[in-house]
């Protein structure tokens, strides 16, 4: 008898992991040591030979005053929509494991801006927020908020949802909440039904009441399972620039730039190649640093 | 201490499936009844039921002659302990057992005694600061039993607390349970499906089937004068010998099934063809095939370690059994019916 290749576990387990080993390597591994590479160089588009420049591209960015602007308006962006985030996710989470009459539709609304591209609804809120014509000034101009002297909010008959800085802050937050809230309540949902159904009852005969029962069983019990789509939700902010590239390209102003557009900005429409990836690698460590202690973290808490 | 009373219960689960099929009960003050019963025969949902965790399709509970129906779980003054103790995993032995009081808004040098007095009756002072994972599964059963304690209930929900014990520590735990009840002396149901649990702990057992009462009584009569064939053969182990003869079934338990000389009185003898013997710690248990008492039935002795008379494999010897040990059922329906001449 002779072994044949499916008898032999060393050699399989090469041929089945190689479709990812290379994967990874030409998808990731190459672009990372590529951007370290262009980051110490002078490389740019219209002069793609390499030059050792040490940390020069990296003097030159802090220096530039927008590089800490998108910092910051990074830090901003992440924060408040994880915040928002995680706890309408887990709202989101709470209705779609109660059962109800038509649940499904709402399971079935619930789920469509994570499954719709992101190109197509940032542009449907594009429109949505445009300067004139957008539908939500409209409604606001019918119930009095907008236009006219006695106005609640302002006689303008238009709000400038991406045209005030602290406005397209907010409506870039609110359209990346809207687009990730329900991946992470997908992931509560998971967390939610692991609960043994025996806590919850036993808590209801103990006495606790809803928020009771909220606060001091479920929601400690996901925790490990909400840091998890909280570190998710915050690698793809970071990393994400869809939103403000569709929306409002960094504006107004530079108002909601932030670190991945700018780079974008930087190192592909402006062509400096080198100062793009010193940008793009900035927040490298620091990610890495907080997935780690998020990691960590959610180890710890596990019971 | 309280009275549980269930009036007409039925709980039909959606697909028609009638888990409680019209159940009428009521505990005594103080009493200890277990519900004893196959799987699926509808017994934890009938103790869901009393606690609430169940709405009855229709019918009504009652706890102290209040009906307490619509009420939910937390307003019946009800405490339980779980298959799988329901441990909150991430809260202390402590916060674990004060959680119920903070429920009820108790301040907290009071919540501290009454903690400290349940866990002083259960024997796990010790364990306050551990988390339940770092417990056995003994200490957990106490915890949870705490837990139940610390509130001083009305009335105690047992929902086969022992069944993740190992054998060994099972035994010990049921004593330790029924000292325990009988020392707090609050009203208990109990349910399980171990008929040596029910039959240890019970004052009362309610025995189940498929939704139905199918006896209620103390261990003694459950087991000496069940009600049909259904709890003649559910109960005892090895489960009582039913011969059927013109139209009943004539029924003796396997330890009054002795050889011929041993028994004492008015007998009916039993030539039984012997084919097996095992030895089964200290007692005999003899299979074979009995004739005389009615149509040819395989049938079980078992003799205690006292009786010595030999039994030998493949030869029909004579066996017997007292008169006023056997019993009558309908073949048709399993009742119990009045004595056959025989």
């Amino acid at each position: 008898m002779r072994t044949r290749l499916a008898d032999r576990d060393g050699a399989l387990a090469w041929i089945f992991l190689m479709p990812s080993v290379l994967y990874i390597l030409l998808l990731v591994a190459l672009p990372f040591v590529l951007a370290i590479g262009f980051a110490l160089s002078d490389v740019t588009a219209g002069d793609p030979s390499f030059d050792w420049v040490g940390l020069r591209n990296f003097e030159r960015i802090f220096e530039d005053p927008v590089f800490w602007q998108s910092l910051g308006n990074t830090f901003i962006f992440t924060s408040i929509s994880m915040v928002l985030i995680v706890v309408l996710g887990k709202v989101l989470a709470n209705i779609l494991v109660a059962d109800f009459r038509g649940k499904w539709i709402v399971r079935f609304f619930v789920l469509l801006p994570w499954t719709t591209p992101v190109a197509l609804s940032s542009i449907a809120w594009l429109w949505m927020l445009d300067s004139i014509f957008s539908p939500i000034d409209w409604v606001f101009r019918q119930v009095g908020l907008l236009g006219g002297v006695g106005a609640a909010i302002k006689p303008d008959t238009n709000m400038y949802w991406l045209g005030e800085p602290g406005l397209a802050m907010g409506s870039v937050i609110a359209v990346h909440v809207w687009r990730l809230t329900p991946l992470a309540a997908v992931i509560m949902v998971a967390g939610l039904v692991s609960i043994p159904r025996d806590l919850e009852e036993a808590a209801r005969v103990d006495g606790a009441g809803y928020w009771r029962r909220m606060f001091e069983v479920t929601i400690p019990l996901v925790l490990p399972v909400a840091a998890v789509a909280a570190l998710f939700g915050a690698i793809f902010t970071f990393t994400d620039m869809a939103v403000v590239d569709v929306l409002t390209n960094g504006g107004p102003n530079n108002a909601t730039q932030v670190l991945t557009s700018w780079a974008f900005f930087r190192g592909i429409d402006g062509g400096d190649v080198g100062q793009g990836a010193a940008i793009a690698l900035f927040l490298f460590p620091l990610l890495l640093a907080a997935a780690i202690a998020i990691l960590r973290a959610v180890k710890r808490m596990e019971v | 201490m309280a009275v549980v009373e269930v009036k007409h219960l039925v709980k039909e689960f959606p697909g028609g499936v009638r888990a409680v099929d019209g159940i009428d009960l009521a505990t005594e003050e103080g009493e200890y009844l277990v519900l004893l019963g196959p799987s699926g025969c509808g017994k934890t949902t009938l103790l869901r039921t009393i606690a609430g965790l169940e709405q009855p399709t229709a019918g009504d509970v009652l706890i102290d002659g209040t009906i307490v129906t619509g009420l939910p779980p937390r307003a019946r003054q009800i405490a339980m302990v779980f298959q799988s103790y329901a441990l909150y995993p991430h809260k202390s032995v402590y916060a674990n057992i004060v959680f119920p009081l903070r429920a009820v808004k108790m301040e907290r040098t009071e919540r501290d005694r009454k903690a400290k007095w349940a866990a002083e009756l259960l024997g796990i002072e010790h364990l306050m600061q551990r988390k339940p994972r770092q417990l056995s599964g003994g200490e957990r059963q106490r915890v949870a039993l705490a837990r139940a304690l610390v509130r001083q209930p009305k009335v105690f929900l047992l929902d086969e607390p022992l069944s993740n014990l190992d054998a060994k520590l099972r035994a010990s735990a049921r004593d330790e349970l029924k000292r325990f009840q009988e020392e707090i002396g609050t009203t208990t149901v109990y349910v399980t499906h171990d008929q040596v649990e029910a039959m240890g702990l019970g004052d009362r057992i309610v025995v189940l089937q498929a939704g139905r009462v199918r006896q209620i009584g103390p261990p003694v009569e459950v087991y000496d004068d069940p009600a049909d064939t259904f709890v003649a053969t559910f109960i005892g182990s090895p489960p009582m010998n039913l011969v059927p003869r013109d139209g009943v079934l004539v029924g003796f338990r396997p330890e009054h099934l002795l050889p011929a000389p041993v028994v004492s009185g008015s007998a009916v003898p039993v030539p039984l063809a012997v084919d097996r013997v095992e030895y089964l710690s200290g007692d005999r248990h003899v299979y074979g095939t009995a004739r005389g008492i009615g149509e040819a039935t395989r049938v079980v002795a078992r003799l205690p370690a006292t009786v010595d008379a030999p039994v030998t494999v493949g030869e029909e010897q004579d066996f017997a059994v007292a008169r006023s040990r056997l019993r009558f059922f309908s073949a048709g329906s399993g009742e119990r019916t009045g004595e056959v001449a025989l």
